[in-house]
């Protein structure tokens, strides 16, 4: 999956590890905005108060 | 980087090595090991955005919402009695200069606010300097975990000043900690609550480690739910151990002074208020 991926970048070394980098990037980017918060509210557990629910 | 010649040569190093690495193409077992693998790192990257990433942003901005609030009241107090007695005024911090030389009497009891409205700021020098977070009424997700408030007041606990226990609840971990440090607490450290009326200063008594379901820690009189209350308490509650959720770790204080926010801030809160009003 991951080495197909790799296949499809285009150019000479340095591009294709450049261009794997912002892939990476844009991936952490998007999960550490839209994804893990959302992740948040659905697996929210983190009871602090005596007598919860 | 369009030289025909180098494409070709890359190409053929590809075709050289495509069938030495997967003779067969892409195998299902190698795809499904690989979204696996992947599973696994984005459970730790969440793991990882939640307790430090995501901690560190909403402890930041819980901070900043509670110096606005402080800020709100200080400026308020000040407006209301310029607009009474504008020429007259003396130095604001004056008084604050001789702790314990005025007294000011009974402390006011505020009226308990709504859910989730704000009423007062936390300050606890052994959380560090610049640790304050705001304290909102009621103890649900929408307070603890929200980017503006953080500390949560058990409904039906007494409010700052009032004879009783004044029961709070926040994070250890994740959400802005608001209670991170709580187990570094020693005896006698200051515990400050900041009103719209003025600073209520508690001593930090004693701790203790209790099952979740221990509601009798934040009765009027800890622990003596049928007793009449006569002392003012503070009790933080959070959890224990760290990264856990499975005791809750409770802190108690002892109400020691009030002032009004015309005497200024507590000696040894003053210069926190001052550093907060600068930035």
């Amino acid at each position: 999956m991951y080495l197909a991926l790799w296949r499809v970048l285009p150019g000479p070394l340095w591009l294709r590890i450049l261009c794997a980098l912002l892939l990476l990037l844009g991936a952490l980017y998007a999960l550490a905005t839209w994804v893990f918060p959302w992740v948040d509210t659905l697996v929210n557990n983190q009871e602090a108060t005596v007598g919860g629910p | 980087m369009t030289d025909p010649t180098q494409t070709s040569v890359a190409a053929s190093r590809r075709a050289d090595r495509r069938p030495r690495v997967r003779p067969r193409g892409v195998s299902v077992v190698g795809v499904i090991g690989e979204l696996l693998i992947t599973a696994g790192v984005l459970v730790m990257l969440f793991l990882g955005w939640q307790l430090w990433w995501n901690d560190a942003i909403m402890a930041s901005e819980q901070s900043n919402a509670a110096s606005e609030i402080s800020r709100d009241w200080i400026e308020q107090e000040r407006r209301s009695r310029d607009e009474q007695e504008p020429a007259t005024e003396a130095e604001p911090n004056e008084s604050a200069a001789v702790p314990g030389a005025i007294d000011h009497g009974e402390p006011i009891v505020a009226a308990a606010p709504g859910n989730a409205d704000a009423f007062a700021v936390l300050y606890v020098p052994r959380f560090g300097a610049d640790y304050r977070r705001t304290v909102a009424e009621g103890t649900g997700f929408d307070v603890l975990n929200s980017t503006r408030l953080g500390i949560g007041h058990y409904p039906n606990t007494q409010m700052p000043g009032e004879v009783g226990n004044f029961a709070v609840a926040a994070h250890r971990s994740a959400y802005g900690g608001g209670m991170h440090l709580i187990n570094e607490l020693q005896l006698n450290d200051a515990i400050y609550v900041q009103t719209a009326d003025g600073y209520y200063t508690y001593r930090y008594r004693d701790m203790e480690y209790v099952s979740p379901s221990t509601v009798e820690v934040i009765a009027p009189v800890p622990n003596a739910p049928d007793a009449e209350a006569v002392d003012r308490i503070i009790t933080l509650t959070s959890c224990n151990p760290l990264y856990s959720t499975a005791e809750r770790i409770i802190a108690y204080g002892v109400f020691e002074s009030w002032q009004p926010t015309s005497a200024g801030a507590p000696t040894d809160l003053a210069p926190i208020i001052a550093a907060q009003a600068a930035g």
